[in-house]
């Protein structure tokens, strides 16, 4: 507390007049650009292969805005001589990004390291229709998902490898 | 260059006068926007400031202009609507009036008043009516509110205003402006003549109790509670927009540089800097950049000021004025008639 | 000006025993602060009945944000409330995931293991620093002083940048999870994190020179809107607010069986007795030093371990009532859950801080001038996502 009177005055007018003399902290978007921490979570991507149809994401997403379709076929035996093995493939797997709120659930549960989080942003379309991203759009994102970062020392979790 | 204009007849230096003084408000008005307003104030914060329109965002006070100009004219429907479109030339016609009466040069003036300091005092109370009837006017509740402080306000800080001057008035021993500068330009301290004696280091009490009391009356913060941002939205310029607003916005940066260019010309020494042939002829062109830099570095103080502090309640806004700075110029008053008798 | 014992007693009896009767008709002007308003934040619509400047009477309306929430958490399952719930009071994000979390493990009977307590105490902290920060330059900012609300933004994307290289999110990380947290901290974190607090702890003298110590703002909040201590604990103001009137209460230390780690912390708990809108403001400047300090402690004792308790994959919590509370930046929030033992919650309650803290505005606002009622909503501090929920 100043015991001067004015004192907190002349203070403040010196907190103020040391800013301006030190530079501004605006980084100018879009001419520079800021590279965003590797676990921001910015665009879901796909790993098709992986995915096997399993509709946990679809059912735990709070928005429902992840719509799959997909059909039953068969696949070769993985031994010669074995029975050919049932599989399901992909035939739609849309992500509405007008609705998802990013909150990553669809990539917590799903069990078979098909869906990952990428640090890209800059997605914005002038037409919301176009926000739906089909599963090719997803299939393109995965080449920006970044490798799991090492953890702090301590930790017992182990670092997951992203399946390229 | 100076023969030549006396030549022309009465009406044709009128006209040209007219301009000038005009061009007089409006550069430094719209410098004082670009400058302080828009960077001075960002490198405050810690931020740009405007930088996309011309090279580090020059051109944002021209672009900022022309969109208010070529904005729809809303009168709001239960508004006086003589009243309220006169509101804002009342205003802005106070600040060419006050630019009338400073001299830039030692023939560069638009007129030489003898009673100069009483004008300029005078004519700056005309905004007052013009800020009352633009919020009673506007038929909003927010408009009047920042109107009647504004009339408050405006009129309990003309008086240290006037008390201040007067100080400066006794130790000149004149009220003409030119005459003030010359006074200043020539003068001594205790036999020392090599600055002058500009009257900021003697009425030093009298410049500080100014500069507040322009604070007050430019509503800037701390005194800006008619137009208190987070509560009046913008008091009495609330219902203003496009060209009407414009002219609120201008008259207010306009009056920071007469109020300035008033202040310069009583303490610091106006047009002149010590060193200079005061009747030189190359001191109209001179004069006039020099006086410019000390409108600057006072509009400067203004909006660090501004920028920094918050803002007092009304109640204590009137009680500062009339318990603190009226005694103090009144004390200012009486050491100066003392002094002047006695050195 | 200082607050003397006369004042405080006169406040106390006088003012406090004092009815308002709202239905006499006088001569002033009925004014709306709101909905839209630059000074109330958000969509809150006070009502004030003036005398001139003075006010005679002030009613609050909220509920314009109103986004049923309580509802929204009956047909969703655990994983998609802590989604939702970040939303609440959207300032201090990760403090409103753990009232609900901790009440789900206490059905649960399980205990999320030291080093998960311990991350997760270090984030609800670092919600406090972000969401008080801004609240120490904003209230500049309804004062007139605007500067330092930038100076507030500025040093604030320091705690939401350590935020989002954790969670991912800058402003909604939910990252807790029933039985622990999502994931660990990045490598390198720890450093980084212990050079942001030095920071803030500089922001917090910066804001000690241009805001706390201007006369002019010492003039505008000292003696003005006094809630006295009965006061407070009558409507039952928590937080900031009850402990700048003198009431000594701080979750976060009285509370000794909440699986979180302020016990292995030592910090002291500030309190004021003016219960002025400067004491509120002082309160909360050294809560965000102490709190530094706490994440720094918190720092250096961080347990090596896992960071997820054994739970089942999908999480069935078992029926039965449960109510948590915790020491929020606002206030106390608290969740009552009532489970049947599905995948979702019954039925969820919620209790908030600015609900309560709001409910003194009218009581306070009687006598006050226009500018004063805005410098008393701006030294409560309430968020709109919170009240209204």
């Amino acid at each position: 507390m100043p015991d001067v009177p004015g004192l907190g005055l002349v203070k403040g007018l010196g907190v103020t007049l040391k800013t301006m003399l030190k530079p501004a902290v605006t980084v100018q978007y879009p001419h520079v650009k800021e590279a965003p921490a590797p676990r921001a979570r910015g665009v879901i991507a796909l790993k098709e292969e992986n995915c096997t149809v399993c509709m946990l994401c679809a059912r735990s997403c709070p928005d429902w805005c992840i719509y799959i379709e997909g059909h039953k076929t068969k696949a070769p035996p993985r031994r010669a001589g074995g029975k050919p093995r049932t599989v399901q493939l992909l035939d739609r797997f849309d992500i509405d990004y007008a609705l998802c709120m990013y909150c990553g659930i669809c990539v917590e549960v799903c069990p078979f390291d098909a869906l990952f989080w990428s640090p890209e942003f800059e997605y914005s379309e002038p037409r919301i229709a176009d926000l739906l991203h089909d599963k090719d759009k997803l299939g393109e994102w995965f080449e920006t998902v970044p490798d799991y970062v090492p953890y702090e020392s301590g930790s017992e979790v182990k670092v997951k490898k992203v399946p390229r | 260059m100076i023969p030549v204009l006396a030549e022309l007849a009465y009406w044709q230096q009128s006209a040209l006068k007219v301009v000038g003084v005009l061009a007089a408000v409006l550069v430094p008005a719209g410098a004082f926007v670009q400058l302080f307003l828009f960077k001075m104030v960002s490198h405050l914060q810690s931020r740009l400031g405007p930088m996309e329109a011309g090279p580090h965002g020059s051109l944002q006070a021209l672009a900022e202009i022309t969109k208010f100009i070529q904005k729809e004219d809303i009168v709001p429907a239960r508004a006086d609507r003589f009243v309220f479109k006169m509101a804002p030339f009342i205003v802005f016609v106070t600040v060419p009036l006050i630019y009338f009466a400073v001299p830039w040069g030692p023939d560069a003036l638009f007129s030489n008043i003898d009673a100069g300091v009483f004008y300029v005092l005078a004519v700056s109370s005309v905004s007052v009516i013009g800020v009352l009837i633009a919020g009673w006017a506007s038929a909003n509740k927010y408009s009047l509110m920042g109107a009647i402080r504004a009339a408050g306000q405006l009129i309990a800080y003309e008086l240290p205003m006037v008390l201040a001057v007067v100080g400066v008035v006794i130790q000149a021993g004149t009220m003409n402006l030119q005459g003030i500068v010359v006074m200043q330009a020539e003068g001594e301290i205790f036999g020392f003549d090599a600055i002058g004696n500009p009257f900021f280091l003697t009425q030093l009490v009298g410049f500080v109790v100014f500069l507040i009391a322009m604070q007050a009356e430019l509503t800037q913060t701390p005194f800006d509670m008619p137009v208190a941002e987070s509560e009046l939205v913008t008091g009495y310029m609330t219902e203003y927009s496009g060209l009407r607003f414009l002219l609120f916005f201008l008259a207010e940066f306009a009056a920071v540089g007469a109020f300035g260019a008033v202040a310069s010309t009583l303490w610091l020494g106006g047009w002149y800097l010590p060193g200079l042939d005061i009747d030189a002829n190359y001191m109209n062109l001179v004069g006039p950049a020099i006086l410019f830099g000390k409108i600057l570095f006072i509009a400067f103080l203004v909006f660090w000021v501004r920028f920094t502090y918050p803002r007092f309640r009304e109640d204590q806004l009137q009680a500062f004025a009339w318990k603190w700075l009226i005694p103090i110029s009144l004390v200012n008053i009486v050491a100066t008639g003392v002094f002047k008798v006695v050195f | 000006m200082t607050i003397t014992e006369r004042d405080r007693h006169y406040v106390s009896t006088t003012l406090s025993e004092a009815r308002v009767n709202l239905e006499i008709e006088t001569d002033g002007m009925t004014l709306n602060l709101g909905p839209q308003h630059p000074a109330t934040h958000g969509t809150l619509r006070i009502i004030v009945k003036l005398d001139g400047e003075q006010v005679v009477a002030c009613e609050v309306g909220a509920g314009y944000m109103h986004r049923g929430y309580e509802k929204l958490c009956e047909v969703r399952t655990y994983p998609q409330v802590t989604t939702l719930i970040n939303r609440i009071d959207w300032l201090s994000h990760f403090a409103n995931e753990v009232p609900f979390i901790l009440a789900a493990e206490q059905l649960m009977g399980i205990e999320a293991p030291p080093r998960a307590q311990y991350i997760r105490t270090i984030f609800h902290e670092m919600a406090r620093l972000g969401n008080i920060t801004l609240f120490l330059g904003e209230m500049g900012l309804q004062l007139g002083a605007m500067t330092a609300t930038f100076y507030a933004f500025r040093d604030r994307e320091h705690v939401l940048n350590l935020l989002e290289a954790v969670t991912g999110g800058r402003f909604h990380p939910n990252f807790d999870r029933i039985g622990g947290l999502k994931d660990d901290l990045p490598k390198g974190w720890v450093d980084e994190c212990h050079a942001v607090m030095k920071k803030i702890r500089g922001f917090c003298d910066e804001m000690e020179d241009l805001v706390m110590g201007n006369e002019i703002f010492q003039v505008r909040t000292r003696g003005i809107g006094i809630i006295p201590k009965h006061i407070a604990l009558s409507y039952g103001l928590t937080g900031a607010n009850a402990r700048a009137s003198g009431v000594d209460l701080d979750l976060r230390r009285d509370d000794k069986d909440i699986a979180m780690a302020w016990k292995h912390a030592d910090f002291k708990v500030w309190t004021h007795p003016d219960g002025d809108s400067f004491a509120r403001y002082w309160v909360r400047l050294q809560e965000v030093r102490e709190s530094t300090y706490i994440i720094d402690q918190l720092l250096d004792g961080l347990p090596a371990g896992p960071i997820m308790a054994k739970v089942p994959r999908i999480i069935k919590v078992p029926a039965g009532e449960a109510y948590v509370q915790t020491e929020n930046p606002l206030g106390w929030m608290g969740f009552y859950v009532v489970s049947k033992g599905d995948l979702g919650p019954f039925r969820v309650k919620i209790r908030t801080a600015s609900f309560n803290n709001t409910s003194v505005i009218p009581w306070v606002c009687r006598g006050l001038y226009v500018p004063d009622v805005i410098t008393v909503l701006a030294s409560l501090y309430f968020i709109l996502g919170d009240i209204d929920r």
